[in-house]
């Protein structure tokens, strides 16, 4: 090889560098940060250890602060009592526990969002699962009173499904079928539509208004312990639909047409995408209202990371959303001590300038 | 002069083209195209005529005709004139400046879910107006600042600002579209978030007061927030309608227009300054009201066939949208709702059945 860059001229070769070195570049952002499948191993488990400290923290850091002895003690000894075992196994052990199961969810549900609809702003709210939880919610208020995070729990779950329905059985109804535009213009029509009935009733009435607007945030505060047990079966089956459905959005991205032509059953594979997202949004919106910035988000992460391959985007997904979502509520309950910022406030304010500088600094890998 | 030609492709459908020669020059006539505007401003005409007459105190066609002129009774002068009058020039020009707006950026960023919310126009506005409306009526420096300052000017500078931020944090040698909706959502996102604080903070009457206001209203205009708007739009429109040559070029890609001789940075900039221009002055005026900047282009794309909406059709089918959901929402409903609400009660199901009919998939 010497000889050779010898005879050329080195105009010529510093080009062929600059564009050796650019190509390298392009094909560096298309696979994202780690490749191989051994990195993407290690990547993994440091995300799991790095949820793990995420979990210890919000385990011990709040409005009372416990030292990690403590809460290792509590954790391990049944026989250990007093005030902050009742804090960790009442409140923080739950809230935490809350925590894991919405992350996982929104992430998960996120990534498998953006890669139906093909379209970045594919957030998971997009098929109406929000929406519908917050008309079902209002109703539930306005209608009948009930005004506890608990009691909105399956009415938030249902109008989440009902919405989530009706988006897929109009998006579907065209003549081209599924396409992820019309699914993701029938999702932005119909969230419009209950929006707009929800405005309707909040405009009207100032008592539903006032419970509802600390449901909107989107918060783990206040919600006992059966609701992440509540929630934990639809949850398990929307991140294992989830897993299934990996290696037929990477057949998916080729084109609908490719995808058929490779052997994808192309209806299957959308309803089974579709059913993972509505049960894992419904679930960690019906838990904690509609929290909107891990599912839009968190996918954009770790396709910088792994590449636009599903199967290891699915999971890194799942377990950015993790520690995302922990962080942001251990950060919400430090701030404004002694109150607390709702943890889909701090989402946004922490991961929003996060987000525009890893958008800015490198160009992300496209869908 | 005039053949026309049928292209069927394999698995195309492609509507008959009339094609009109005159001497040397000749071009396509897409007739759904040229006709939409116009069954647009003719519906646009009559809405808004109906609109000045209906109301708590009807006034016959006639007698809106004469106050018009100015030989009408005295109290229906002072209806129509001052109070409905002001009102439905709001509309209209709000209406048209958001169905522009959504027309531009849809075309700019080659993605129909982006809007000038996606820019954060809404979430910039909304954060201000909220802030003004909770925290306004305080006593310390920052507060009294903030009342003085008032909504519209409040609500036009922070979704200005929020805007230009937008723009200055995905500017790295030129405007990406895939970027700046990506930056535009990460801000965005700040500013709702910033508003459901203030309104988790607020007491429940400052709330309510700003729930209103968020969901987008006519009510109370006057020809005070009818000028500025009117002579932003005079200015803009010319602008945004001769941008769009360049605007059927850029959909091609970057690389392509370059080629094809388009000044690919500035045409994106105008495109994107005039966009937000048009969206900030008519959140300023009437509140960020929803969906009609998302839906109309796509009901417009869809209406007149063709790649891309259409700019000329989605401002005036924005107008009547808006001009007409206010008459809805005046006349029809039993509780007088801001318009912000009948928009989408009105157009939501009008785009599900576009979708549904859906000719051909667009995207």
């Amino acid at each position: 090889m010497p000889e050779r860059t010898a005879q050329a001229p080195p105009a010529v070769a510093r080009r062929t560098d600059v564009e050796l070195a650019a190509q390298a570049q392009q094909e560096q952002r298309r696979r994202g940060l780690l490749h191989g499948p051994a990195t993407r191993i290690g990547g993994l488990w440091l995300l799991l250890a790095l949820a793990v400290v995420a979990c210890a923290l919000s385990i011990a850091v709040g409005t009372r602060s416990i030292g990690l002895g403590t809460v290792w003690q509590a954790l391990t000894d049944p026989g250990f009592t007093g005030d902050d075992a009742v804090v960790i196994r009442e409140l923080r052990i739950p809230r935490t526990l809350l925590g894991i199961l919405v992350g996982l969810s929104l992430g998960v549900a996120g990534a498998l969002m953006q890669g139906h609809t093909r379209n970045p702003l594919g957030d998971p709210g997009l098929l109406g699962v929000a929406a519908g939880a917050s008309a079902a919610v209002v109703g539930a208020i306005f209608l009948l009173g009930i005004t506890t995070p608990s009691g909105y729990v399956w009415f938030a779950f249902a109008g989440a499904l009902l919405g989530s329905v009706a988006v897929f059985a109009i998006g579907s109804s065209g003549r081209g079928g599924a396409t992820p535009v019309s699914l993701a213009l029938a999702g932005s029509a119909i969230s419009a539509l209950l929006y707009a009935l929800v405005r309707a009733v909040l405009v009207s009435d100032q008592q539903t208004l006032d419970s509802f607007r600390f449901w909107v945030v989107g918060s783990l505060s206040g919600r006992d312990a059966t609701i992440a047990w509540q929630v934990l079966p639809f949850i398990a089956v929307g991140l294992l639909l989830a897993m299934v459905n990996a290696p037929a959005l990477n057949l998916l991205g080729l084109g609908e047409d490719v995808a058929r032509g490779l052997g994808q059953h192309v209806l299957l594979a959308r309803v089974v995408g579709i059913t993972s997202i509505t049960l894992l949004t419904g679930a960690a919106t019906a838990a904690c209202g509609p929290i909107g910035f891990v599912g839009l988000v968190v996918p954009h992460i770790a396709r910088a990371v792994t590449g636009p391959d599903h199967r290891w985007l699915v999971p890194y997904s799942g377990l950015l959303g993790v520690v995302l979502l922990l962080v942001a509520d251990v950060v919400g309950r430090v701030v404004v001590r002694p109150g607390e910022l709702q943890v889909g406030i701090v989402l946004a304010l922490v991961g929003a300038p996060f987000f525009i500088a890893l958008v800015r600094r490198r160009k992300l890998s496209a869908l | 002069m005039s053949t026309t030609i049928t292209t069927r492709g394999p698995g195309v459908r492609t509507d008959r083209r009339r094609v009109v020669r005159i001497g040397p020059v000749s071009g396509v006539v897409r007739t759904r195209q040229l006709l939409l505007p116009v069954v647009a401003l003719v519906a646009l005409v009559l809405v808004s005529a109906v609109s000045l007459g209906r109301g708590d105190y009807p006034i016959g066609l006639a007698d809106v005709l004469r106050t018009l002129v100015g030989i009408g009774d005295p109290t229906q002068q002072f209806v129509v004139t001052q109070l409905r009058a002001p009102r439905i020039v709001v509309g209209v020009l709000v209406g048209l400046a958001l169905g522009l707006s959504g027309a531009l950026i849809q075309t700019f960023a080659r993605n129909p879910l982006a809007s000038p919310d996606t820019l954060g126009i809404n979430a910039g506005a909304s954060a201000a107006a909220v802030a003004v409306i909770v925290v306004g009526g305080g006593t310390s420096g920052a507060a009294q600042l903030l009342g003085g300052l008032g909504l519209p000017v409040a609500a036009l500078v922070g979704g200005l600002l929020t805007a230009l931020l937008i723009f200055g944090l995905a500017w790295r040698k030129g405007v990406d579209g895939y970027r700046l909706v990506l930056v535009g959502v990460g801000l965005s996102s700040v500013g709702f978030a910033a508003v459901d604080w203030l309104i988790t903070r607020s007491t429940i009457t400052d709330a309510a007061a700003a729930t209103v206001w968020l969901t987008g209203s006519l009510n109370a205009r006057t020809w005070d927030q009818a000028w500025p708007l009117g002579l932003v739009l005079v200015v803009l429109v010319p602008v945004a309608l001769a941008c769009s040559r360049q605007l059927g070029v850029l959909q091609f890609g970057e690389d392509t227009a370059r080629a094809l001789g388009v000044r690919v940075g500035a045409a994106q900039a105008v495109v994107v300054l005039v966009a937000v221009a048009l969206a900030a002055v008519s959140v300023a005026a009437a509140g960020p009201i929803q969906f009609v900047a998302l839906v109309v282009p796509q009901v417009a794309v869809r209406l007149a066939g063709g790649s891309r909406p259409p700019l000329l059709a989605s401002a005036l089918l924005g107008a009547v949208l808006v001009v007409g959901s206010d008459l809805l929402a005046r006349t029809v409903l039993p509780v007088a709702l801001p318009v912000g609400i009948v928009t989408a009660v009105v157009g939501a199901p009008y785009l599900l059945w576009l979708l549904v009919r859906g000719r051909r998939a667009l995207s």
